[in-house]
């Protein structure tokens, strides 16, 4: 299943003209609040009706201005998670679950309902109203009724947002088995880069309502010409097995033949892991160093430096792990004498790699 | 219950049924009129807002003589009621729709306010799970306004209870079949000795207000209750 949206809106304060192809996985639309991200999954819901354009599921049309079609929101069969939940006060956690049930054409079974529950740990909540839930637990309950309606695509506005660390941390492996059970395509907005890193499988990423790359989260995130946070919010991802856990509270992780040494993570040996390296946290140097206290020196060579307006220079190195970035001054740049082509060693300190960056 | 007297009993028994059916056959109308005032944005929702609040300001007797004018033996819709067999004027009918006229702000009111109390959100949220916009009222809007639904209909009835200068004005004041509580109370005070009735009716009225007071003010609490906790 994917999704194909190619849509232009003209909201006052400023024009929507994307067009995006979300295949099956997490596809996550990564920009700035204002961006226009939360609008696109509106479109896409028929909460909002875009001046131009069409938006089709699996070559299935939901909108098309050009042809008249504009499916209601009703017969869209499609799993909206808001960011506030958006609970029915008036009904129990179970009747809120089967909602759609009763609207879907093909009634979701029993064991769908009880598969659910299992794996969202809900089922000590199903008598309950939602008055009485956590924020945690709405979150989950919110992801279940919207994946017991049978839909075709799942939209996420958010939906970690409004949560504190250890909720967010509670939620974003049901993210994940979602995405790595690969039934629909997830469309899931974000102004988190950790939280992107960790569950993308395609990065959109946006800047005043205008696509400016789209691809493998991998590569979009790596690119230093893609910055929608700007570059306190640059980092790669790159993937890395476990090796060992060591005595000392570490781990030790090979990407590209190279050991990484990580605070303990919860995996165990021989999984794949995904790492983001926050690029302010990547310190680089001409010759190997020696005699220093970080323990990950990635060799590499450097495939392009961005300057940007300010002091700051964004250089992206290829090593054998992947692609990394890193954010210097541009007086080191200078320094240095780094440039395209050069060989370099990247430096990534073992503890600012926090366990919100690594993910299965 | 036989402090009141026959009459009295009969202007009693007449006021529940008038005012029951009254709130009754208004209750419908004054919950699309609420829904379409706090939902829908068109042309004339400023009129409409105004023509229905209309009896809560005009004088009664401006009101009754307004229905007098139309619904009348000779006026425009009073004709075609006779005509179908449903003659209003002078009789209970008629008192029942002059009672469900004034009350009708009062319902209105309390309804739509509830339904503003709704987050549009959440109805919203039903859509997306595929729930017409039918079944969205039915199971969301409707469930969650409830409260206020009540709350207005208790209001209503106690208004309609009293109206009383609409009510005379129009179908005027026929013991057994126009004289509700109201213009009972009034037609006791014009005779010499018939005041002691008529405190036993103000009694009653005042009784039937109280717990309409008490019991629509617990039904709002309860509304702001079940909507707050979302």
């Amino acid at each position: 299943m994917s999704v194909e949206i190619d849509i232009q809106h003209d909201f006052k304060s400023f024009q929507l003209d994307v067009q995006i192809s979300a295949p099956p996985g997490i596809t996550a639309l990564f920009g700035r609040s204002g961006s226009g991200k939360t609008s696109i999954i509106n479109s896409v819901a028929g909460l909002l009706h875009p001046d131009e354009g069409k938006i089709s599921i699996d070559g299935t049309p939901l909108f098309d201005r050009a042809a008249g079609v504009n499916l209601p929101v009703h017969h869209r069969r499609l799993g909206y998670v808001f960011q506030d939940a958006r609970l029915f006060p008036h009904l129990t956690v179970r009747q809120n679950l089967t909602f759609g049930r009763w609207f879907a054409p093909e009634r979701a079974p029993q064991a769908e309902l009880d598969r659910v529950v299992e794996m969202l740990g809900i089922g000590h909540l199903l008598s309950r109203r939602p008055g009485a839930l956590s924020g945690g637990e709405k979150s989950r309950v919110a992801l279940g009724r919207a994946l017991l309606s049978s839909p075709r695509l799942i939209l996420a506005d958010e939906p970690l947002a409004a949560l504190d660390e250890a909720r967010k941390a509670e939620i974003i492996p049901y993210f994940e088995r979602l995405r790595d059970e690969a039934r629909v395509p997830i469309l899931y907005v974000s102004h988190s880069p950790a939280e992107v890193a960790r569950l993308a499988t395609t990065v959109v990423a946006l800047d005043a309502g205008h696509v400016v790359a789209q691809g493998p989260a991998a590569e979009v995130l790596g690119d230093p010409e893609v910055m929608p946070l700007g570059p306190r919010g640059a980092g790669a991802v790159i993937g890395a097995r476990v090796a060992a856990h060591h005595q000392d509270g570490l781990s030790e992780l090979q990407a590209g033949g190279v050991p990484l040494f990580l605070p303990r993570v919860a995996a165990t040996v021989g999984t794949t892991l995904r790492l983001r390296i926050a690029a302010q946290d990547v310190l680089l140097s001409r010759a190997r160093p020696e005699g220093l206290s970080a323990l990950n020196i990635l060799p590499g060579r450097i495939d392009s430096i961005r300057h940007g307006a300010g002091p700051g220079a964004m250089v992206a190195l290829d090593t054998p792990a992947g692609r990394v970035l890193a954010r210097v001054t541009q007086r080191s740049v200078g320094a240095l004498g780094l440039s395209e082509g050069a060989e370099c060693f990247a430096i990534v300190k073992t503890v600012s790699i926090a366990p919100d960056d690594v993910s299965g | 219950m036989d402090w009141l007297g026959p009459a009295e009993w009969e202007a009693v028994r007449l006021s529940l049924r008038v005012a029951a059916v009254a709130v009754a056959a208004s209750l419908p109308l004054g919950i699309f009129v609420a829904y379409a005032l706090a939902r829908w944005r068109f042309p004339g929702h400023g009129l409409l807002n105004g023509l229905v609040h209309l009896p809560l300001i005009l004088p009664p007797v401006v009101t009754g003589y307004l229905l007098l004018l139309g619904f009348g033996p000779q006026g425009p819709v009073g004709g075609v009621l006779e005509a179908v067999g449903l003659p209003v004027a002078f009789r209970w009918t008629g008192a029942a729709l002059a009672a469900a006229i004034m009350a009708f702000p009062l319902m209105v009111r309390a309804i739509r306010l509830s339904i503003e109390a709704v987050d549009p959100g959440l109805e919203r949220a039903a859509a997306t799970l595929g729930a017409s916009r039918g079944w969205v009222f039915l199971t969301v809007t409707l469930p969650l306004t409830l409260p206020g639904i009540i709350a207005g209909a208790i209001l209503a009835f106690a208004k309609a209870m009293g109206e009383f200068g609409a009510t005379i004005t129009f179908v005027s004041n026929i013991p057994g079949e126009t004289r509700t509580v109201p213009s009972a109370i009034y037609a006791f005070l014009q005779v010499p000795g018939g005041e002691d009735a008529a405190v036993r009716l103000v009694l009653v009225s005042v009784g039937v207000a109280m717990a309409a007071l008490i019991l629509s003010e617990w039904l709002a609490r309860a509304a702001a209750r079940r909507v707050g906790h979302s």
